[in-house]
């Protein structure tokens, strides 16, 4: 991703909500034409984030910069940006049509020079047959398009998606983010994508950002954030981990600085099986097994104290590969210790 | 579990019954108020219809229970248009003026004030309600009097001048504030402003925020907002509420015979036909008037899409 030009810069932005620092003091750039993901808990401040953006809300301390202008103190209705909203609010008492051509409306297009693009849009999002619909004879799916046209039809600077896919279920979500990807390559505009599912941001973004207690503990490409979390809290949240600490992360690495494992890099093997060099090993007894179809998870009490999880792929028929109370051994190579920062 | 159902106490059989029965639940949950509504509601509204249709012996002064248009010419003198119109245009005057003071009202409530605040508000627009009517019409009368609490005010502030120029506007002026239409327009304006306030606030309350915003996201300005989203969408409220103030204001005798000057509006020609004169289809021709035209009012409403958004 070349990022000559910036879409998005957010220069020591704060935003307090009484005692609540929804946003402390954040600095990044989102580059042009991107797939950006603001990834996080709930309260974590990514959606204030989205909305500072939008204009909804005003910073407390620091700038915003779209496309390079400054606009602090600008309006929503001033900005070149449009918000596919959690909710869609989709206007009830207008049809699907007159919903996507409203900002087209507003800026006085011509009604026939409106319909025309309405329909294009339409078309786009694959809807054009329930243009005369009102928004309440749609499905979660179709409104979420609608929502989607109606922004899109406006050729913002830049789109906001807060959470668009959360009412959808599992099957339509995993189709919708494939289009909204593709889609996003068509159009070439910047995407700022506000998300809590670790996995939607993984599988569309170009860059994401990890968010927890109003600050980013992490920006990176999907495989940087996965294979190297920067603190505990990234490697808890994105994906699951093994984080070893203390007296645990002492015995295991010889070295008290905390790190994470991921618990399919590790391998599972009989007790007396021998160890490569240049592997970690570990002893253990295996307390649990949860069967999780595609995987099947472990939960191995060491000896010694502590406990790691260890997912394996159930690539070699339906049998478990230990049971639970059998004694097992875990290595994995050093290498893929990933040291942590910060405390979570 | 049927047969478990059956071996329990009577009441047990019973709930298991209804249950199975829905429609029978339903019936039966339903026939007191369909019998009430049946028979006293529209009962009562039938027989004033049909005691329309009579008309007065002109020598006996007897009702003749015959079928007859008599009544109805007689309600469409010259005399009685004018009654109409000075209450029609009465009840017009006091919708619009209650939709205007409370939409920022209500939209004040809905969008800006704080839970405590809500509350507060709630409580004052319903604490008049709880209060006698007949009390606080006469409280009225003493705010507005010649020797009363408004003058006082006026007087205080150097603004004589300004409530004589009011007063002295021909047709809506008179000798004081209580003997005005004035008058009667702001105590009418007082007594039913609540009922305009809480349907447009539970109107409002149906408008998620992020319709406001989603409409300040795609460019529009905050009075375009309004024009294009929130009034469409709070309209049925406007409208419910002025069926209130419209059609309360159309049947009271009690305010106008009061506060205002003395001539009559629908609900005192009522009441004077049908004690006094003792013309009780002329008295039920009069009661027509206000059904007809509250159903015109809400044909015309339904023409311009005021129930769109329900």
């Amino acid at each position: 991703m070349q990022q000559k030009k910036t879409a998005v810069c957010f220069d020591g932005v704060a935003r307090h909500f009484g005692e609540v620092h929804a946003v402390d003091n954040v600095s990044f750039e989102i580059g042009d034409g991107e797939f950006f993901s603001m990834l996080g808990p709930s309260g974590s401040g990514k959606t204030t984030c989205l909305r500072l953006i939008a204009g909804f809300e005003q910073p407390d301390a620091g700038h915003i910069a779209v496309h390079g202008v400054n606009v602090d103190g600008v309006p929503p209705y001033e900005r070149d940006v449009n918000t596919v909203f959690q909710d869609y609010a989709l206007f009830p008492h207008m049809t699907v049509s007159e919903n996507v051509e409203y900002g087209l409306m507003i800026r006085k297009v011509a009604p026939g020079e409106r319909r025309r693009q309405s329909r294009e849009m339409l078309a786009l999002v694959k809807l054009e047959a329930l243009g005369d619909r009102k928004p309440n004879q749609l499905s979660g799916g179709q409104r979420q398009r609608v929502a989607l046209a109606r922004a899109l039809i406006n050729r913002p600077g830049v789109l906001l998606l807060d959470e668009p896919l959360g009412a959808l279920d599992l099957k339509l979500r995993e189709q919708m983010q494939e289009e909204l990807k593709s889609l996003q390559r068509q159009v070439g505009i910047t995407f700022v994508y506000v998300t809590h599912d670790q996995n939607e941001a993984l599988a569309m973004s170009d860059r994401l950002a990890v968010f927890n207690h109003g600050r980013i503990e992490q920006i990176g490409a999907p495989a940087d954030i996965y294979e190297h979390p920067a603190t505990a809290f990234v490697a808890g949240f994105v994906g699951v981990s093994n984080i070893c600490e203390g007296g645990l992360a002492q015995r295991l690495s010889g070295n008290p600085q905390p790190f994470a494992i991921r618990p399919e890099k590790i391998t599972m093997t009989a007790a007396n099986e021998p160890v490569p060099d240049g592997w970690f090993s570990v002893a253990g007894r295996v307390r649990a097994v949860t069967y999780h179809g595609a995987t099947t998870r472990y939960a191995v009490a060491l000896d010694g104290g502590g406990e790691l999880a260890v997912m394996r792929q159930n690539n070699s028929g339906g049998r478990p590969a230990a049971a639970a109370g059998e004694t097992v051994r875990l290595t994995w190579p050093r290498n893929l210790n990933q040291l942590l920062g910060g405390p979570a | 579990m049927s047969a478990a159902a059956a071996r329990g106490p009577l009441v047990h059989r019973i709930s298991s019954a209804l249950y199975l029965h829905p429609r029978l639940f339903l019936l039966l949950l339903l026939a007191p108020p369909l019998i009430w509504l049946g028979i006293i509601y529209l009962g009562s509204l039938f027989a004033l219809l049909l005691q329309s249709f009579f008309y007065i012996d002109d020598f006996s002064g007897n009702i003749i229970r015959e079928f007859s248009m008599a009544t109805y010419g007689q309600l469409l003198t010259i005399a009685n248009a004018d009654v109409f119109i000075r209450t029609a245009t009465m009840a017009a005057a006091v919708t619009i003026a209650a939709a205007l003071i409370a939409f920022p009202i209500a939209y004040y409530m809905v969008r800006h004030a704080s839970m405590r605040m809500k509350a507060l508000l709630y409580l004052a627009v319903m604490l008049p309600l709880w209060s006698s009517y007949l009390v606080r019409v006469y409280a009225w009368k003493l705010i507005l009097a010649k020797e009363g609490i408004v003058p006082w005010f006026a007087q205080q502030l150097h603004l004589t001048w300004l409530l004589d120029a009011a007063l002295s506007i021909p047709v809506i002026g008179g000798p004081s504030l209580s003997t005005s239409y004035i008058g009667s327009f702001l105590v009418f304006l007082y007594i039913w402003l609540p009922f305009m306030i809480l349907p447009i606030v539970a109107a409002l309350e149906r408008v998620p925020a992020s319709l406001t915003e989603a409409s300040a996201d795609l460019g529009a300005t905050p009075r375009e907002t309004f024009r294009k989203v929130i009034l469409p969408l709070a309209f049925p409220g406007v409208v419910a509420g002025s069926i209130f103030t419209f059609s309360l204001t159309l049947g009271d005798y009690i305010i106008p015979g009061i506060i205002g000057n003395s001539r009559p509006f629908i609900g005192q020609a009522v009441y004077q036909l049908q004690g006094t004169a003792g013309n009780i289809p002329l008295a039920a021709a009069f009661t027509v008037v206000p059904v007809v035209i509250m159903a015109i009012y809400l044909l015309v409403a339904r023409r311009y899409g005021a129930f769109d958004a329900l």
